[in-house]
């Protein structure tokens, strides 16, 4: 069992010791330069990155919604303004209706009164004129009667007389 | 900060990287004991030569020359521990296959003898990667450098004879090869390369050091580069396609950096975690990287990286120098004076908490290293028990039992490696953060 006698790895050596030394702090300082201090930066950059792309997409998300929101008050609003314009609407037509219902009936009351004013008128007159052409016709058939009695003298003399009598008495 | 269920997994770890160093040293003294049967009271290092000495403690094999025994050919004397051995070690020449080895640069500093730069072609090595030149006094042992002892030894090429070993013991009681060639019909004790050990793992002070581009130094540079060109495409697809969805390598590697961001960094260290992202990143895919790497059972893979000390050692050290320069007064507060704590108290936790800070970088190290070479030597022990039942009952029967064990707990093997390969990349990134988090915090009493 002469072998581990030669067990050379335990053993530090001058020349290992060196050339690990001079190898490992060639391969720190080289590897950092152009590859790990490269690498770190470019995954944080895309970590950035991706963080960014994210923050950014919820933000156009908050404001999507945030404008959906506005929307749908603006929506709202529009409704409620539709709403308002129709009853106020109605309330003129209602009005206006009412108006013009009133104005016909004044009317109507107005033209009846006027015609009922004008039957009355035209009565009057047509009295007027019936008591005239009654009054003529009076005179017309009284003239006749008249002529007619007075054609002999002891008639006109009997008027005479009469008349004498009712003006003497008065 | 929360402790979590993390914590608790990587204590868990932490217990198994101890468990392995247990049995190591179990294992340790149980060579001791077998040692002792052929102690020959050598001195490390040892003198020029003491052939004789060695030799008759010895069952004289056919071979022996009474310089060590030469490495056997035979396929009965197989050792699977010491194959595993050989494959986890660092080497000079990486064998590709057969006797086809690529050959690295040396890179060698002897005292007395200066600077030596050169290739490993210059040993004219064959096979098991034993060179048959040496040259200046260096010879290719096992596809490692060595360099005789003996200083009378002459320069230039010098044609050697195929090396041979002798365990021996130290004057610390510990064991040790020492490998011996022949030139010239005399026999030379050859050193190894020096280590920081301190003798304690048998190595230490020798008579040359070993700067060479090794299999570990070419597979972390190898690493290097392929992570490179990947990681360096993925960062390109950044800036040349902006702003769009990620796509190929881009996806491939995203996954990881993000983890190491979000699991790793961000919960451990706070809000100034970038600062440290790409040190954590770094480690992460260099760790596995050669973890990986290392699982590729051929050329250019193989090679034992982080299963190695001195590697684990240097990462460990960085992360322990990050921790201790980003630490805030508070940290440093609570390690040498507690707050709220009864003065003659400190006397017992300021020790326990310097060695707290201590032993958080040094379980870093042992952790990695201690699962990874774990791994590497199943592997091989598993791929051994073919030849270790040829060896038992033939060629025939024997490698068919061997293959049908050998294969499946060997694909098992390597699956698991793989997990593991990522978890302690995993860990170690983790534990580091973990670290430095516990360095940057801002206590709020």
């Amino acid at each position: 069992m002469l072998f581990l006698a030669d067990f050379s790895v335990i053993k530090p050596e001058p020349g290992l010791l060196f050339w690990t030394t001079l190898i490992f702090i060639a391969f720190w300082f080289i590897m950092s330069k152009f590859a790990f201090k490269p690498i770190m930066q470019g995954l944080k950059q895309r970590e950035l990155d991706i963080q960014g792309a994210l923050d950014e997409a919820k933000k156009a998300r908050e404001e999507m919604s945030h404008l959906m929101s506005q929307n749908e008050a603006l929506l709202a609003q529009a409704r409620e303004e539709r709403a308002g314009i129709l009853k106020e609407a109605k309330e003129a037509k209602e009005q206006i209706i009412a108006e013009a219902k009133e104005r016909a009936n004044a009317e109507y009351k107005r033209k009846v009164e006027s015609a009922i004013q004008d039957i009355e008128n035209q009565k009057l007159a047509a009295m007027v004129d019936l008591k005239n052409k009654a009054g003529q016709l009076s005179i017309d058939i009284a003239e006749k009667i008249l002529r007619k009695e007075l054609s002999d003298k002891t008639a006109q003399d009997s008027l005479a007389k009469s008349l004498a009598e009712s003006s003497s008495l008065s | 900060m929360k402790v979590s269920r993390k914590y608790i997994f990587a204590l868990i770890l932490s217990a198994f990287g101890a468990v392995a160093f247990a049995q190591q040293g179990n294992e340790h003294n149980h060579t001791h004991g077998e040692g002792d049967q052929h102690d020959h009271a050598h001195e490390a290092p040892a003198q020029a030569q003491q052939p004789a000495e060695a030799a008759h403690a010895h069952e004289a094999g056919a071979e022996h020359s009474g310089c060590g025994h030469p490495a056997s050919d035979d396929p009965k004397d197989f050792n699977a521990g010491e194959t595993a051995i050989h494959h986890i070690a660092d080497v000079n020449a990486i064998h590709i296959f057969g006797d086809t080895y690529l050959n690295l640069p040396v890179i060698l500093y002897a005292k007395g003898h200066g600077w030596k730069l050169s290739s490993t072609a210059i040993f004219h090595a064959h096979h098991h990667g034993n060179g048959t030149v040496a040259q200046d006094g260096y010879v290719l042992v096992h596809g490692s450098v060595m360099r005789v002892q003996d200083p009378a030894f002459p320069m230039g090429e010098v044609k050697v004879s195929e090396p041979t070993h002798d365990v021996v013991k130290t004057d610390k009681g510990k064991e040790k090869i020492i490998y011996y060639v022949q030139a010239n019909g005399v026999c030379y004790t050859l050193d190894a390369k020096t280590t920081f050990d301190g003798g304690l793992m048998g190595g230490g002070v020798t008579s040359f050091y070993d700067f060479s581009i090794t299999r570990n130094v070419f597979t972390m540079l190898l690493t290097f580069l392929l992570l490179f060109l990947l990681l360096r495409a993925a960062a390109r697809a950044y800036a040349s396609r902006p702003g769009q969805a990620p796509k190929g390598i881009q996806n491939f590697f995203e996954p990881f950096i993000t983890f190491i961001r979000d699991d790793v960094a961000k919960p451990n260290i706070g809000p100034n975690y970038e600062r440290y992202m790409p040190y954590l990143l770094s480690a992460f895919f260099f760790i596995l990287g050669l973890n990986l790497i290392g699982q590729i059972p051929f050329f250019p893979g193989s090679a034992n990286v982080t299963g190695n000390i001195s590697v684990t050692m240097v990462l460990a050290l960085i992360t322990f120098l990050i921790v201790s320069f980003s630490g805030n007064a508070n940290y440093w507060k609570h390690i040498f004076a507690m707050p709220g704590v009864p003065k003659p108290l400190l006397i017992i936790l300021t020790p326990v908490e310097i060695l707290g800070a201590i032993l958080k970088p040094f379980t870093l190290m042992l952790r990695l290293f201690a699962n990874i070479t774990a791994g590497h030597i199943v592997i091989i022990s598993f791929v051994s028990l073919i030849f270790i039942f040829t060896n038992k009952f033939g060629a025939g029967t024997g490698t068919a039992i061997g293959a049908a064990a050998s294969i499946p707990l060997t694909l098992f093997m390597m699956a698991l490696e793989l997990l593991v390969a990522f978890l302690q990349a995993f860990i170690f990134t983790m534990l580091s953060a973990t670290y430095i988090g516990s360095a940057i915090e801002e206590h709020h009493h």
